[in-house]
């Protein structure tokens, strides 16, 4: 299923400690239309809390959190 | 009738919510050592990552690490002086993004104004060109504080 969703945007931030992803997640939610889908591959670990808390806060969709070797993948829709 | 006007706003102007109560954070940056300004670079991201307007003012030690080309040149607080070139190889090593670009992102994200202290700046004779660019202004004390005064939180790193 998840597969199925191709992202409009991927943000890799794979290194970058907290608060680098969230802050290029957002950057990147900025630039974005409402309806795109962001992915950000991450390798930290506050940023898989604060992302969807940020993307809940701020009335967006999260799509998911997902595991990939070695990283993981947090995919969000923009919706407003 | 008001209620309409808001969910006209709502629907109408995205992240509105956001900007009709924007809160704001107020930092204090006196100290000029290398783990306290990334502390507060960090805490000011988390501000604009909440919706807030981040306020920075930037006084003494910290202030002389504004100025261009010194951002860069940090020594640790004397609790982690032990630990200063251990940590320094680690964040080297690991790519850790210098205080002041992490500042900058949280500026080009959010509304983040940093204010150089106008009583330091003087006495060391400190011009506003002199200091990092991403330095918005240099205010005195009065105007620092009515900041603070009208702020949700205000953090002395």
């Amino acid at each position: 299923m998840e597969n199925e969703i191709k992202p409009n945007k991927v943000v890799d931030a794979r290194g970058s400690f907290c608060p680098g992803p969230l802050m290029e997640m957002i950057k990147a939610y900025k630039e974005a239309k409402v309806g795109d889908v962001i992915s950000v591959y991450s390798t930290d670990s506050g940023t898989k809390k604060d992302a969807p808390a940020w993307i809940n806060k701020s009335g967006n969709e999260l799509i998911g959190i997902f595991d990939r070797t070695g990283y993981y993948e947090i995919m969000m829709k923009k919706v407003k | 009738m008001v209620n309409m006007l808001v969910i006209v706003l709502f629907k109408f102007f995205p992240m509105t919510e956001l900007r009709i109560m924007t809160e704001k954070m107020t930092l204090l940056f006196v100290s000029g050592t290398l783990d306290k300004l990334m502390a507060g670079s960090i805490i000011a991201s988390g501000g604009v990552a909440n919706g807030m307007d981040v306020d920075i003012f930037v006084s003494f030690w910290a202030l002389m690490n504004f100025k261009k080309g010194q951002a860069m040149n940090g020594k640790f607080s004397y609790e982690g002086a032990e630990m200063e070139k251990q940590v320094m190889d680690i964040m080297k090593k690991k790519k850790v993004a210098p205080w002041i670009e992490t500042l900058r992102s949280a500026k080009e994200i959010g509304n983040v104004k940093i204010y150089g202290c106008a009583m330091f700046a003087d006495l060391m004779e400190i011009k506003k060109e002199e200091l990092d660019p991403i330095v918005d202004d240099i205010i005195g004390v009065a105007e620092f504080v009515s900041l603070a005064k009208d702020s949700n939180m205000t953090l002395f790193i």
